[in-house]
């Protein structure tokens, strides 16, 4: 009996215990079936826009390096000449040149660097002393404030007649031209793989919270004011925003960081060659994280924004019952 | 436009009176409740509540008018992811209370609906008279000066229905105007209240 008894009373204490209230949810379920889907479609837009963002600053880097590159420097070329001193006539051109503001420095390529540049064609072994080849000066300048090429040329022509002055305008505005198109090419895809995101993201936001119309609906009947409810619904879908941006944001930014990474340790491997030849170098720089950075953001803002306006106009749905009689949808037959 | 489903009706709920709406299924009991707590306007009429023409009442001040309101749904329209304790807790939670001031309100009033053991289970667990009495808890636990009850009694067994019944009294007496809507005639009996039967969209009152 005294066991009974003991059982009895453990089993009160056991009741007793189960009496304490869980620590108080939040309003909204933290996770279901359709809040789980928005964070793997937020994750993987994100991950797209971000790869594109990425993709289009690479692209702009690297077209901006090409014109750079072959911007930086003028050639100036002098023609063999019967009688001609080539020596003298090279190094009288070189200063000439390096007499003009916008001028920095100036080589010249002395009879190997020719002989390896004529390689491909004539071969090895080659003596420059019995082929009227010419020759080459190569002149750095200040690409913001380059020299007038036209004076530069005009001056050659009077005091060395067998130079000829190449500053490469006619492959810089080639580039510029294919720069310029790859750019707008890039920003043409950047555009519309963000309007699929807005769209995907506003429409998959809708949609998780279609599921949710009778939670509203039952805040909004116990007397929760309709800001209340925004509130709640908008912390909530700012928390499967963030989680799902910042997921599809950092594989994006990983991914650019892998590539980066092993571009840099198989320099002069043929893959790395192709790789940098098709896409430049895999660098995205703080510009391109912060871009990153920022999608993310935007794509969070967006979807409470999203959840905001949809709440306050279900709460204006399921109000305008009251105020149109002609819709009684969700009235209740007894 | 659909046809009428009530028409002609006049009639005050004072203060602190205690009134059973009944009638046969399809009379308008529920469209009346429903417009008793402003979620539907009259197509014609003049319905007044706290003194106001609901028609004029600006969408932001529903909220606020409603809280001096409770209503029990013929569906409950409890939340399944909270527990018996946060549903019946939700109308305080929403008006911004502290939960360490409503706390121990709250656990009485389960215990009193005899759901003292249930206050950490999830409605999909409980029967429907458990649904039913956590639906009721929910609509009394602000006291509210008007309390709606659509087929509060529908689901329980009579003892529990007579239970109930006493709490509804009780929260009476304490002020609030209480509208019943039912079939339950044995639960009428019980009580000598006024009672309002709708029959084809027409209110015929007995005091």
């Amino acid at each position: 009996m005294n066991e009974i008894a003991q059982n009895q009373s453990s089993g009160q204490k056991k009741r007793r215990v189960e009496m304490t209230v869980r620590p108080t949810g939040p309003i909204l379920p933290p996770s279901n079936i359709q809040g789980n889907a928005l964070m793997v479609v937020i994750a993987i837009m994100a991950f797209l826009a971000c790869l594109t963002l990425g993709g289009v600053s690479m692209v702009r880097a690297t077209a901006a390096s090409w014109q750079s590159q072959i911007s930086r420097e003028i050639t100036i070329q002098i023609k063999p000449e019967e009688g001609l001193d080539m020596g003298a006539a090279l190094i009288k051109a070189r200063d000439l040149a390096l007499t003009f503001v916008g001028t920095r420095d100036g080589r010249i390529m002395d009879d190997a660097a020719t002989a390896r540049l004529l390689e491909p064609w004539l071969g090895t072994g080659l003596n420059l002393e019995d082929l009227p080849v010419p020759r080459l000066i190569v002149v750095t300048i200040d690409e913001t404030n380059p020299p007038d090429f036209e004076a530069m040329r005009a001056l050659l022509m009077e005091e060395v007649p067998q130079a000829f002055l190449d500053d490469h305008r006619t492959w810089v505005d080639r580039l510029v031209q294919m720069a310029r198109t790859t750019v707008l090419i890039g920003s043409g895809i950047l555009v519309l793989v963000f309007t699929a995101m807005v769209l995907t993201v506003v429409f998959a936001t809708r949609g998780a919270l279609s599921g949710n119309r009778h939670i509203i609906e039952v805040l909004h009947f116990v007397g929760a004011e309709g800001t209340f409810v925004a509130q709640e619904f908008q912390k909530h879908f700012l928390k499967i925003s963030l989680k799902g941006a910042a997921v599809g944001g950092f594989m994006a930014a990983s991914f650019f960081a892998l590539a980066g990474f092993w571009q840099s340790r198989s320099l002069a491997t043929p893959q790395s060659d192709q790789a940098t030849a098709l896409f430049g170098t895999f660098t995205i720089g703080w510009g391109g994280y912060l871009g990153i950075f920022t999608t993310m953001i935007v794509i969070a803002l967006l979807t409470t924004l999203t959840a905001r306006l949809t709440v306050m106009r279900t709460i204006y749905e399921i109000d305008l019952v009251r105020s149109d009689p002609a819709r009684t949808d969700g009235l209740l037959d007894d | 436009m659909g046809p009428e489903i009530l028409r002609d009706l006049t009639f005050d709920l004072p203060k602190g009176s205690f009134q059973f709406l009944t009638g046969p299924s399809g009379a308008g009991k529920t469209t009346l409740l429903r417009l008793l707590f402003m979620s539907l306007q009259p197509t014609r009429g003049l319905i007044r509540s706290f003194g106001r023409d609901i028609t004029s009442i600006p969408r932001n001040e529903l909220p606020m008018l409603r809280r001096r309101v409770g209503i029990v749904f013929q569906d409950f329209r409890l939340l399944d992811h909270l527990t018996t304790y946060e549903n019946v807790a939700l109308p305080l939670r929403v008006r911004g209370k502290a939960e360490q001031t409503y706390r121990q309100d709250v656990i009485e009033l389960l215990k009193w609906v005899g759901l003292g053991e249930r206050i950490n289970v999830l409605p999909p667990v409980l029967s429907g008279g458990e649904k039913q009495r956590v639906a009721i808890a929910r609509a009394l636990i602000d006291r509210p000066e008007i309390l709606l009850a659509d087929e509060p009694t529908g689901n329980v067994d009579p003892p529990m229905a007579r239970r109930l019944l006493s709490l509804f009294l009780e929260l009476n007496r304490l002020g609030t105007a209480v509208v019943i809507a039912t079939h339950d005639l044995a639960l009428m009996d019980q009580v000598d209240a006024r009672r309002m039967i709708l029959t084809d969209g027409r209110l015929d009152i007995y005091e």
